[in-house]
């Protein structure tokens, strides 16, 4: 029965979270104008937001980045929205709902989207102060708010939600621990060699886990500092965060007399309809097939279906993949289609590395034709691609180890292959529902050239992101496909890759960005050219980069790094790590002059933070006087050569690293590069300078050094590879003189060495052909273009000290000698810090 | 003589001009802060668009006080500033934040008279 528009049907939402608002997105994209009356009610004092990214929000991303829609969305489109309201009552004989202020509204239909709440078991002790749950921005906000007093915090539940809970700890500086019932973790998921390879990664990382231990008492008073469990053990904590699964919210439902399951949920059938034919429930609330789906891509096909049947179309909801990449951990975990199908139903492939922490598994057919299901740890790159051929049921090649190995002929062409041979109907983002046949039409007849316009236009990609780098892919074969050539290009303003525009740079003789971008570029630039082209500038002519401070990132404008508050930071070089007695006094006085934080830093030096813009012309005179010069800390360019102290002092050194280390320093000092480099030198296979986590490392041996080279510590860390063996000084310096040359020309911006050598093709054995047998012929340019450089350098601090034109700029305001008044400080264990 | 003008903003809304610094105060398509009363504001010297821009200093994002510091450029055309921080980006013209979130900043109109710099405040 269709609604004439004269009277529009009544349609009222009850829960306004993520299904809920996706609800009305689809219905008022689908509707006529005027057929529907949509109101909406939301216990929350907030538009619906992005719960699955809840993470980010202790990294930094607002409550208004996360929400889905801004309310003026829902004035937009004609929905009565109340916020902060709570129905407490259905009458589905009367077809009203009356809410907490007591308001009451009328419905034709209604939309139960009410989620679920964190089960919390009745664990004794449960309700102390410092206990929380992980599910609304409230929770976060009252986490935040504790953690300052805490130092241990414990995450009861091993699950996908309290590993991720686990992370936010962890990132909030407390000492971690998880709390898991069952024998594994992520029991739903993973099976147990794949949970122990996982467990051995977050140990790895710092946090320490329990399995098989049921929680049976929370001590305290008034606040959490104990637990105790059913083996007798204890653990001294002074948070909790209970993340034990969760509760469908099904007590309005039970109210209302609707049939419910017998461990909660609402029961739908296929088209999502209550027992009362004129109710419906969606998302995390509903119980189907016997299965409460706690992901948001079911949740949305949901929405979907109720809409589909609303507006006269027809579609059913049959049940959904429940397969899970977990996010944000720091190591890549994912379980697809039947993770745990064996034998006899199934042939199973594992591969394990314990030295990388690598798990892979894969369930075949028994024909040996089809992938159904898999678990990947450690590595999951081509989880998307796994998950489409269980999907498609694409025929998996003769070699079925292919898939989780790779294509071991090298050949760097299988993956692109992958996506092109989906089928049309194939789904690429399973939480909006796209086909790569709707993706890749709309890219020919959009004519779209990135993956953000393909997000705009097709949505895919929009929810949990998980799809992103299939839509690259996606792109860039389309494009082929369709005889384009598919570019790196730096942005907008200019159609080159990094690497060309150094080239057009060097043969034009350029040396400002305006005359590049008025010649070889269009428009005005903006923050992603305009530091990668000082850059390139700087390391082909080495001028002084404050000649054109305004293309330069703050740090580099400032020559200092910006800290929150605004303040800056400033570290003169200590190269290798050595400093004498005198020079330690003279940054002790200065920072105590000008009152500066100081703290030793992991490259070896000093860091004073907390100067004020206007400050730093006065400090580095300072400094500059006392001998020493500027530390580049602030640059995309070398840092520190790290050092042990070597044959002169200790009885294994072989070598002299520090004078080795210091002779490097000051070679490549100043020296501008795609992302920052850092080096180490130690005197023995003892490795105390933890050379090889660094971009290039040197370690003495018993016949001079061994160098490694494409290490980075960091967030994704990676061990430097050996690269040449028992080198001379001087043929050491040279190879590295080559490779640092040939890293600066051919990276693209913000990319650390490690990452360059991972997308470059033949890897470090071209790399060794390139730089030690010189097979492009370009070794000596290298060398020379290298040695100009060491041959220019000059300090940049000193050159602005001296410069009263060049000191000018260091001021906050223009028509005013105050400083900013908006930085304040506080005291913190005998040192200021920022207030924020 | 006046030489430009912000193009969006309603001139004719403005109450007072305030007399902000010499045009020599301002790097060449960069921007520097202003102290007006108790309010901090940014002014943008355009110079490759031949544009003078004005908006409020603080970041809305994480409420820093640094958008004179960002690189100044165009989005399509748009011209817009960088906030050194976290790169968020924002019209000059209408304040909008240009990544797509909610919040915005204020711009203000500016004109430039016989070499000074004049931010226009309407009260
Ligand atoms: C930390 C975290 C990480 C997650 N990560 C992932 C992930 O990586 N991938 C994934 O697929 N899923 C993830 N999820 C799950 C995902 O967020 C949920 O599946 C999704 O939010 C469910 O949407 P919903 O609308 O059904 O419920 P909710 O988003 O919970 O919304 C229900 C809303 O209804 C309101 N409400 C309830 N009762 C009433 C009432 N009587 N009156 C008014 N309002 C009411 C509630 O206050 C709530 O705002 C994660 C969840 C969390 C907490
Ligand atoms: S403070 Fe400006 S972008 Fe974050």
């Amino acid at each position: 029965m269709s609604s004439s528009p004269a009277h529009p049907q009544r349609i009222v939402v009850i829960g306004n979270g993520m299904v809920g608002y996706k609800f009305c997105e689809k219905l008022v994209a689908k509707a006529q104008p005027g057929a529907y009356q949509i109101t909406v009610f939301g216990e929350e004092p907030r538009p619906a937001y992005d719960r699955v990214h809840l993470s980010a929000y202790f990294s930094g991303t607002t409550a208004e980045e996360l929400t889905m829609a801004p309310v003026s969305w829902y004035e937009e489109h004609n929905i009565n929205l109340h916020l902060g309201e709570l129905v407490t009552g259905i009458n589905a004989a009367s077809k009203i709902i009356t809410t907490h202020k007591g308001l009451e509204v009328s419905y034709d239909k209604l939309i139960l989207a009410t989620g679920s709440s964190a089960f919390v078991p009745p664990i004794n002790g449960v309700e102390k102060e410092g206990v929380f749950v992980y599910r609304t921005i409230e929770d976060l906000d009252a986490m935040l708010a504790y953690a300052p007093k805490a130092r241990t915090a414990a995450v009861i539940g091993g699950g996908l939600l309290g590993l991720e809970a686990a992370k936010a700890a962890m990132d909030m500086g407390l000492t971690t621990h998880v709390i898991e019932f069952a024998s594994r973790l992520m029991p739903r998921q993973l099976d147990e060699a794949g949970s122990e390879t996982l467990k051995k990664k977050l140990e790895s990382l710092g946090i320490s886990i329990h399995l098989n231990k049921s929680t049976t008492a929370i001590l305290g008073d008034p606040g959490v500092r104990k637990m105790t469990f059913a083996d007798g053990s204890e653990l001294n904590v002074d948070m909790l965060i209970v993340s034990a699964g969760i509760k469908p919210r099904d007590e309005l439902a039970v109210k209302a007399g609707l049939s419910v399951g017998p461990r909660g949920g609402i029961l739908v059938n296929d088209a999502l309809q209550t027992s009362d034919p004129d109710i419906f429930a969606i998302g995390e609330s509903a119980l189907h097939g016997g299965m409460i789906y706690g992901l948001v891509a079911p949740g949305y096909d949901m929405a979907e279906t109720v809409v589909t049947n609303l507006v006269g179309g027809e579609k059913t909801f049959k049940g959904f993949d429940m397969s899970t990449k977990l996010k944000l951990i720091g190591v890549d975990v994912a379980s697809f289609g039947d993770p745990f199908i064996s034998e006899p139903n199934a042939r199973t492939i594992v591969f394990e590395d314990r030295i990388k922490g690598i798990y892979k598994r894969v369930n075949i057919s028994e024909d040996g034709k089809y992938l159904l299901g898999g678990i990947l740890v450690g590595e999951a790159a081509n989880y998307n691609m796994l998950l489409q051929t269980v999907q498609n049921r694409i025929i998996v090649p003769p070699d079925a180890e292919d898939l989780i190995l790779g294509s071991r002929g090298g050949s760097s062409e299988s993956a692109g292959a992958g996506v092109l041979s989906l089928p049309e109907e194939a789904t690429i983002c399973s939480c909006e529902g796209v086909s790569k046949g709707t993706i890749c039409n709309s890219i020919k007849d959009e004519k779209l050239c990135d993956v953000a316009s393909i997000k705009k236009c097709t949505k895919a990609g929009t929810s949990c992101g998980g799809c992103v780098p299939m839509l690259g892919d996606l792109l860039n074969a389309t494009l082929k496909e369709m005889g384009q050539e598919v570019k790196q290009v730096l942005c907008e303003h200019f159609q080159y890759s990094r690497h060309e525009i150094l080239d057009i740079v060097k043969v034009n003789n350029i040396r400002t960005f305006d005359e590049l971008i008025s010649h070889h570029g269009k428009g005005d630039g903006c923050e992603v050219c305009k530091p990668a082209v000082a850059s390139i500038l700087a390391s082909t002519w080495n001028e002084l980069i404050l000649k054109q401070a305004t293309i330069q990132d703050t740090n580099d404008r400032y020559l200092a790094n910006i800290q929150k508050g605004g303040t800056y930071s400033v570290v003169p070089r200590i190269a290798g790590g050595e400093i004498t007695p005198e020079k330690l006094i003279v940054i002790g006085q200065v920072a105590a002059k000008y009152g500066l934080y100081t703290k030793i830093t992991g490259g070896q030096r000093i860091d004073m933070f907390g100067a004020r813009v206007d400050q730093l012309p006065d400090i580095w005179e300072e400094l500059v006087n006392a001998g020493f010069e500027s530390g580049h800390a602030y640059g995309k360019s070398l840092r520190t050569v790290k050092s042990c102290v070597g044959s002169t002092w200790c009885r294994y050194g072989l070598h002299d690293s520090v004078g080795f280390a210091i002779q490097i320093e000051e070679r490549y000092r100043g020296l501008r590069s795609p992302h920052k480099l850092k080096g180490g030198v130690s005197g023995c296979v003892r490795e105390c300078a933890e050379a090889q986590s660094k971009d290039f490392g040197i370690i003495a041996t018993e016949k001079g050094w061994n160098l490694y080279i494409c290490g980075n510590g960091g967030a994704k860390p990676q061990h430097a590879q050996l690269f040449a063996t028992d080198l001379d000084t001087e043929t050491c310096l040279r190879y590295l003189d080559r490779f640092l040359m040939f890293y600066i020309k051919t990276a693209e911006p913000l990319n650390r060495t490690a990452t360059w050598l991972n997308k470059m093709e033949g890897g470090i054995d071209y790399l060794r052909q390139v730089i030690i047998e010189d097979s492009l012929g370009i070794c000596a340019d290298l060398e020379r273009e290298m040695e100009f450089m060491v041959d220019t350098y000059a300090c940049e601090w000193k050159e602005v000290v001296n410069n009263p034109e060049l000191r000018k700029r260091f001021q906050h305001f223009v028509n005013t000698p105050e400083p900013d008044p908006s930085i304040n400080f506080r005291p913190e264990r005998g040192q200021k810090v920022p207030v924020i | 003589m006046l030489s430009t003008q912000n193009p969006d903003t309603r001139s004719s809304e403005v109450t007072y001009w305030f007399k902000a610094a010499e045009v020599s105060a301002f790097p060449e398509d960069g921007g520097a802060c202003v102290k007006y009363q108790d309010q901090q504001i940014a002014v943008f010297n355009f110079t490759r668009r031949n544009e003078w821009y004005a908006c409020q200093n603080m970041c809305p994002h994480k409420q820093q006080m640094i958008l004179a510091r960002g690189l100044v450029g165009d989005q399509c055309g748009e011209p817009k500033v960088a906030c050194p921080f976290h790169k968020k980006t924002f019209s000059l013209i209408t304040g909008e934040n240009l990544n797509g979130e909610c919040y915005e900043i204020q711009t203000y109109p500016v004109k430039v008279e016989d070499g000074f710099v004049y931010i226009g405040i309407s009260e």
